[in-house]
């Protein structure tokens, strides 16, 4: 697939030292939903502001279909939207007034139908002549989108778009990014619901302390790194693990009630058997069983842990 | 692909156009009133005793003084204010996300914030009108100093908007700079009035050919010669305009 963005040796580092980016290289696809994560100050902010043009890199180039983000600034950014972390908006204006505005400024011609089918898509159309400083923090959020699409961008970076949204507005934006997608817009978010990325992204990438430790499909990520994880609850209480069992990662938990086992989803076919039939021929009896599979969330925060341990 | 950005620019220019609109009646009331107000101190209880400066009714010549007064701390405050504001607000992550070059961005607030200072200026003029009987010798060379005017200080004013980091500071230069210069200007007498050294002092005061050029084109008479007026003029429109190239060039408190 064509990279829609393209971005090489990529750094910032503000004028108070802090170095928010090391060498990024990342390419975004034409027509993905990509899922930046990270905790907070990682730099995901300061990545898309880079993209967008807010804030000037320190070395490295980007290009957004094909243009230069600097030297072409112009054609690289009419095909950009962004709907920001924040929620600045201007208060005294209309919402139609305000979304009709970010079109313009975007060089684009007027077109009220464009502007008619935004509103109604995030159901603002009802609150096309209340003033913004008149709505919620979830309606201004949605405001904010709905100015990103004035201009009918090519590629729309979302960064924590459903931060402080209720479940309602949260399922209303996903299926907004979905219908944006299968429109053949691009789509880059920042979220810190996992869940969010897992349920949506075509590809991940985690960001922490500035640099990208990986970029992967959702999909093989989750089996790469996806963990297993499986629950005993033990009939008889367990006050130490017996010898015996130490070719398997075991632990004692509630009280010795429960033995978890953690394992590699791969190592799935070998291991649990072996384990039962291990306990069975030791006498420890167990009145059920459940296995969970590792979320997102999960194999970020043992990337980004294990990260901090190598760094220490 | 350099193709000139219009449809960015009149929706800056519409945006603060809009803005101006919401308070039209105190911007306008405001210039209305306060004409009025020096017309009564200055032009009836003190003209009276003035008799005539350079050949002009005392009443009559401070006309063009007032309306640079008001136009200097106008276009200072409204240019000042369109930027900051966003600025202030976050908002302006629109602008510097938006395909809008430097040129247009200065265009566009400048272009809107100077319209009003020269709406206003006319309204003063206008007003002055009631009070006193004043006839314009170059009508043509007075318009395109109204305008001038108004476009130097709406720049100077977009600076001081991009400068500024806090409310303080977008009023201190204004109050604390401006007024001042423009009081002691000449705005309400002949700097030929003033006795030595107060006289040579004045000549340092760059208001001082503002004001004396537009006096010059009601009465053909100025402190200076209207071409060292214009020189002048023209050279602080460069500074402003240099300064701004400047500020864009290194994205000058504007982008980190
Ligand atoms: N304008 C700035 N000046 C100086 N440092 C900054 C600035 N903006 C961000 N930083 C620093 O850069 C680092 C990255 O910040 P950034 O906002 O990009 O993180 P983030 O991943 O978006 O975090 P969050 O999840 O909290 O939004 C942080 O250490 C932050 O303190
Ligand atoms: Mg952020």
């Amino acid at each position: 697939m064509a990279s829609v963005i393209s971005i090489v040796g990529l750094t910032k580092t503000y004028a108070s030292g802090v170095e928010a980016l090391r060498p990024i290289d990342l390419d975004i696809e034409k027509g993905e939903i990509f899922a930046l994560l990270g905790p907070n100050g990682a730099g995901k902010t300061t990545l898309i502001s880079i993209v967008c043009g807010i804030v000037t890199a320190t070395t490295g180039s980007v290009t957004a279909d094909g243009h230069d983000i600097v030297r072409d600034y112009r054609a690289a950014r009419m095909k950009i939207g962004l709907v920001p972390q924040e929620l600045h908006t201007d208060s005294f204006e209309t919402v139609w007034a305000t979304v009709t505005f970010s079109r313009g400024l975007f060089g684009k011609p007027p077109s009220p139908g464009h502007i008619e089918k935004v509103l109604r898509d995030l159901s603002l159309w009802d609150k096309r002549d209340a003033k913004v400083q008149e709505l919620s923090g979830g309606m201004k959020r949605r405001v904010m989108i709905a100015k990103a699409l004035s201009h009918e961008p090519e590629i729309l970076f979302l960064d924590e778009p459903t931060a402080g949204v209720d479940v309602e507005l949260r399922r209303d934006m996903w299926g907004l990014v979905r219908e944006l997608r299968e429109g053949g817009v691009t789509i880059i978010l920042t979220t810190h619901y996992i869940e969010e990325a897992e349920e949506m992204a075509d590809r991940v990438g985690v960001i922490s302390k500035g640099e990208l430790i990986v970029v992967e499909e959702k999909n093989a990520l989750m089996k790469k790194l996806g963990r297993k994880t499986l629950t005993l609850n033990l009939a008889e209480p367990l006050a130490a693990l017996p010898g015996g069992l130490d070719a398997w990662a075991l632990e004692l938990k509630a009280e010795g009630h429960e033995l978890e086992h953690v394992f590699d989803a791969q190592a799935e076919a070998t291991g649990v058997p072996a384990l039962l039939a291990r306990l069975g021929a030791l006498g420890i009896g167990w009145k059920d069983l459940n296995t969970r599979q590792s979320s997102l969330e999960d194999i970020f925060v043992g990337l980004v842990s294990e990260r901090r341990g190598g760094a220490a | 692909m350099t193709r000139f950005n219009r449809h960015g620019v009149w929706a800056i220019y519409r945006f603060e156009v809009n803005r101006f609109g919401r308070t039209v009646w105190t911007s306008l009331a405001t210039p209305v009133i306060t004409t009025a107000l020096y017309f009564i101190v200055f032009g009836s209880a003190i003209g009276s005793r003035m008799g005539e400066l350079d050949g002009v009714d005392y009443g009559a010549f401070i006309v063009p003084g007032l309306i640079m007064l008001t136009m200097f701390t106008e276009s200072i405050f409204n240019a000042s204010f369109g930027i900051y504001m966003p600025k202030w607000a976050g908002t302006i992550y629109e602008l510097l996300s938006a395909p809008v070059s430097a040129f247009e961005t200065v265009l566009a607030y400048v272009g809107a914030a100077a319209t009003k200072s020269v709406i206003i200026g006319l309204i003063i003029f206008a007003t002055a009108h009631l009070f006193v009987d004043v006839t314009v010798e170059h009508p043509v060379l007075m318009l395109l100093f109204l305008v001038m005017i108004a476009v130097t200080f709406c720049l100077f004013g977009f600076i001081l908007g991009i400068w500024a980091k806090s409310f303080e500071q977008l009023q201190v230069i204004p109050m604390l700079v401006v007024m001042p210069l423009t009081f002691l200007g000449g705005a309400f007498y002949s700097i030929d009035m003033l006795p030595e050294p107060w006289r040579t002092a004045t000549l340092f005061n760059p208001i001082v050919y503002l004001i004396s050029g537009f006096r010059w084109t009601f009465f053909g008479e100025g402190d200076v010669s209207i071409g060292v007026s214009l020189a002048a003029m023209a050279g602080f429109l460069a500074l402003c305009l240099a300064v701004i190239w400047w500020m864009f060039r290194t994205g000058y408190r504007l982008k980190s």
